[in-house]
């Protein structure tokens, strides 16, 4: 680290003096992105870019021209003028002619990114805190994608592998040469859904909904992040897509179809069936690390004034069905979200049962997914 | 512009007979004298700059490594929050109140404040504001944690209960900066000395002018917003939540129809300083003091037609971006016509370097890097990408660290031996210069980059390509912030009285009527008007 840094400040000038050029693995300019849109915003960028380095360059260059010569030292004389009604008026229109040749190309891109008609397939994104929902609307697929680092590695207990926060448990997947259009909304907060390399970035807010489109044209894996403040957890709610060919895209498709209805009749089966009090505590933890950890912390603790604790106090070791009432439905006004759509009855039942018994809460009960079969039907 | 002054006889001679002040802590409470006001306030904002300052310590120690280190991303997001809440609201703006309390009626020679019991009223409940904003830190659930911008439902269902402070703090410093501003235009508007036309007063007046005329536009959608907040968030009110009818969106505009003029109520009082000093130091009259006077009112007339160029995210119709960035970009024009009519003064003139002057140039050379970034993020397409990154944290920053900071800090080298009746220590000043300028560019100009590369703003911990780059910016704000305890010893120095002994005018170039009465200024000036040709 020590030999980096230093290298590092001793190569601050060169850094400073060509902010264009590559480093090895520093990126120091805009992503160029994927899409035929990402490169046109990239050319925007670097067009801009040029013409306020050459203003900046032509009014420093006189300025220190200045500094140079018409010093005080150098025994030179006051000039006595104050103004120059033509100079005044170049300066306010040649100016403003820069600016509309900027305007006009900024224009049109911004046609061109804002009309979403014509899409091939529409998926709604939901941001909540701090994970993002897809879900297809030409398929019946849907599914959370939530961060899949460990927070081992956040705290520094294990090495910070390459896409150290940007990877997820269930990446988006889109097909290429397609016009995908993402309806992006929330449940919560206020999110940005931001992939960089394609040049989207549309805020997620609470009772609206938002557009935006992607057409990418090779198939990739593609990483972003939240770009809006969202809480605690807001820098730990990456984005991944990965882009398939189409063929590959149906084929993926049709098998996750197959695999969400599989899953749905497995759960119907589950119902009937008893786990083990420490298989539900097993995959109650894990539940719990994923889903309850990021606010009631891992040892159920909380943050006093902010996220209740779950230790020997309040619903974990009161009563029982008002328990599974908080995970299924949430608490309306406060950042305690609904999870009956989240969470699989199975994993209701393991991560109530989870907090019931650990952190030495001790209740002793045991709660199956037909039990929280059971309140849900009394609940409709 | 010419301000010659014909007769300061008399008004010298009435000086000294009269400045009979309670001593002690009586003193500074009771006071109305605007220069005991003036020094209160200053000392308020560079306190209150510390304590923000130390905040943004907190949160490059944070990040100069990936990972959780030193706080908890709760935390993380407190410092976030308040840093912005009292660098904007208790150090930059008190400050130039501070500044406008001693100067402008030095300027115009008045002998003193209009309203002076306002006046003390607007200062001293500002402490009180601050005292309660800070004392959320020991709530549960610690202090705000949803950013200066507060955008709701964050900052009301999903916020703690230190949002009621935040919310009546609010309602303090809102209240002290419009009565603060009514001041100023009552004295501009009625006490100038006889001869002291509209077009003869120096820019630092016409541009606080025109600032407190904004600051009474904008000040109420601020206290009616934040209203909002707290109506939404304790009384059952649904104006920003769609389950409602309202809508989260409308926080947003009525947010930034305050904050896109609050920020050049931060910047237009700088370019009045500005054009005192670069004058002053080369010699040489102001280029373009009339078109300096219709660019200000300009830039104040088109800050209130921009405010939605902060919300091209959030899904506006391509109409309604289009009219914004149209509107922002034009902003540049007038703001160009300033960066040019200030080269141009210099050009020619016959400049020395004294503290003032390097302060003065260095602001015209990084706020035109901070302008130039501004015109990169007007553009909607390209600002998609830009937005909420790092890119957009180094603008600001360039506009209000290098921009409006170092004016006000360039205020203070040029008007101290007014102030304290002597001479700063030289050598200490240009210390201070040196390592400001250098280390406030290590700070600031690689999160360009960073932003460009991606790295969202507000985040506590980041993915491992922007690990450099975000270990030379710590660097630099440490460097940076330390360096500000270099301009703390020179101003108690001065304070204390040691230094060589000011005259009255202590810069060759200087023009105005301040420079008309003796150093330190007596507790009573222009008793009788002078007369202005």
């Amino acid at each position: 680290m020590n030999v980096r840094l230093t290298s590092l400040l001793l190569g601050l000038p060169a850094l400073l003096l060509a902010p264009m050029a590559k480093a090895e693995s520093v990126q120091l300019n805009l992503t160029r992105g994927v899409t035929e849109i990402s490169e046109k915003v990239y050319n925007l960028h670097m067009l801009v870019f040029w013409i306020c380095v050459v203003i900046g360059v032509i009014v420093f260059a006189a300025m220190f021209w200045s500094i140079l010569r018409h010093r005080k030292s150098r025994g030179v004389t006051p000039a006595k003028f104050h103004d120059n009604v033509k100079v005044e008026i170049a300066w306010t229109v040649i100016p403003f002619l820069i600016l509309v040749a900027m305007a006009v190309p900024a224009t049109i891109t911004l046609i061109e990114m804002d009309d979403t008609s014509d899409s091939d397939i529409s998926v709604l994104v939901t941001g909540s805190q701090w994970r993002w929902h897809y879900s297809y609307l030409d398929y019946d697929i849907e599914f959370m994608s939530n961060m899949a680092t460990p927070r081992e590695q956040i705290y520094g207990r294990l090495p910070r592998t390459e896409n150290y926060l940007l990877e997820v448990d269930r990446p988006l997947v889109i097909p290429t040469g397609k016009k995908v259009r993402f309806l992006i909304t929330s449940d919560d907060v206020i999110h940005s859904w931001w992939v960089p390399e394609f040049a989207v970035k549309k805020d997620a807010n609470p009772g609206y909904i938002n557009e935006a489109w992607v057409k990418v044209p090779e198939p990739g894996i593609f990483r972003g992040q939240c770009a809006e403040l969202c809480g605690r957890d807001h820098a730990f709610m990456p984005v991944v897509v990965i882009a398939k060919d189409p063929e590959d895209f149906e084929a993926w498709a049709r098998g996750e179809e197959q695999r969400l209805a599989e899953r749905r009749e497995e759960e119907q089966r589950l119902l009937s069936m008893e786990m083990s009090k420490d298989e539900l505590m097993e995959m109650g933890q894990q539940v719990h690390m994923s889903y309850c950890a990021a606010c009631h912390q891992p040892n159920g603790q909380g943050v006093p004034g902010v996220f209740p604790g779950l230790v020997g106090q309040g619903i974990a070791v009161d009563d029982q069905r008002a328990h599974i009432d908080v995970v299924w439905n949430g608490v309306s006004g406060s950042a305690m979200q609904s999870f009956r759509n989240t969470l699989t009855m199975r994993e209701i039942a393991a991560v109530v049962t989870y907090q019931r018994n650990a952190w030495g809460n001790n209740t002793g009960d045991v709660v199956q997914a037909a039990d929280v079969h059971h309140f849900s039907q009394g609940n409709q | 512009m010419s301000t010659v002054v014909t007769d300061t006889h008399s008004a010298h001679d009435a000086h000294d007979h009269h400045d009979h002040k309670p001593t002690g802590i009586k003193r500074w409470l009771f006071t109305t004298n605007h220069k005991d006001i003036g020094t209160m306030y200053l000392w308020f904002s560079f306190i209150m700059f510390l304590v923000g300052g130390s905040m943004a310590l907190m949160i490059r120690a944070e990040l100069f490594q990936p990972g959780m280190q030193i706080v908890d991303p709760h935390f993380f997001n407190q410092m976030t929050t308040m840093h912005g809440v009292i660098m904007v609201f208790g150090a930059v703006m008190p400050a130039f109140v501070g500044l406008a309390n001693w100067m402008i009626p030095l300027m115009i020679g008045a002998p003193d404040m209009a309203l002076p019991r306002m006046n003390n009223w607007s200062f001293w409940i500002l402490p009180f504001a601050f005292m309660i904003m800070l004392s959320s830190f020991f709530m549960p659930g610690g202090a705000p944690a949803f950013g200066w911008t507060f955008y709701a439902p964050l900052s009301t269902t999903y916020s703690t209960d230190s949002t009621a402070l935040f919310v009546f703090s609010m309602h303090i410093m809102g209240m002290s900066s419009i009565m603060g501003a009514i001041n100023v235009i009552v004295t501009i508007m009625n006490m100038r000395a006889p001869g002291m036309t509209y077009m003869k007063m120096p820019l630092f007046v016409w541009t606080w002018f025109i600032t407190a005329f904004l600051l009474i536009a904008v000040m109420p959608v601020l206290a009616g917003v934040v209203t909002m907040v707290l109506t939404d968030k304790y009384f059952g009110t649904h104006f920003f939540d769609a389950a409602g009818g309202g809508d989260p969106v409308l926080f947003q505009h009525l947010f930034w129809f305050f904050g896109h003029p609050e920020v050049y109520i931060m910047i237009l009082p700088s370019f009045g300083i500005v054009s005192a000093i670069i004058p002053a130091f080369a010699r040489k009259p102001l280029f373009g003091y009339a078109s300096m006077v219709y660019a200000t009112a300009s830039i104040a007339g088109l800050s209130f037609l921009v405010w939605a160029h902060h919300m091209f995210t959030t899904g506006m119709p391509t109409f309604a971006s289009l009219f914004f960035m149209y509107m922002t970009m034009l902003i540049a024009v007038p703001t160009g016509v300033k960066v040019f009519n200030w080269v141009t003064t210099m050009w020619r003139g016959a400049m020395t370097f004294e503290t003032p002057m390097l302060f003065a140039i260095a602001f015209v050379v990084l706020f035109t890097i901070g302008g130039l970034s501004g015109i990169m993020l007007a553009i909607t397409p390209v600002d998609y990408q830009y937005h909420d990154t790092y890119f957009v944290v180094a603008h600001f920053h360039y506009v209000l660290v290098s921009g409006a900071v170092f004016s006000i800090m360039a205020a203070a080298y040029y008007w101290l031996p007014k102030w304290s009746g002597v001479m700063y220590d030289d050598f200490l000043s240009k210390l201070h210069f040196w390592c400001s300028l250098i280390s406030v560019n290590i700070l600031f100009f690689p999160m360009h980059f960073v932003g460009l590369a991606g790295m969202p703003r507000r985040i506590p911990d980041y993915a491992l390509q922007f690990a450099d780059i975000n270990a030379i910016v710590s660097v630099g704000g440490f460097l940076f912030g330390f360096s500000q305890l270099i301009f703390l010893a020179v101003v108690i120095k001065a304070a204390m009285k040691k230094g060589e002994p000011a005259p009255a005018k202590p810069w060759e170039g200087a023009e105005g009527l301040e420079w008309t009465v003796p150093s330190p200024a007596p507790y009573h000036t222009f008793d009788v008007p002078p007369q202005v040709k």
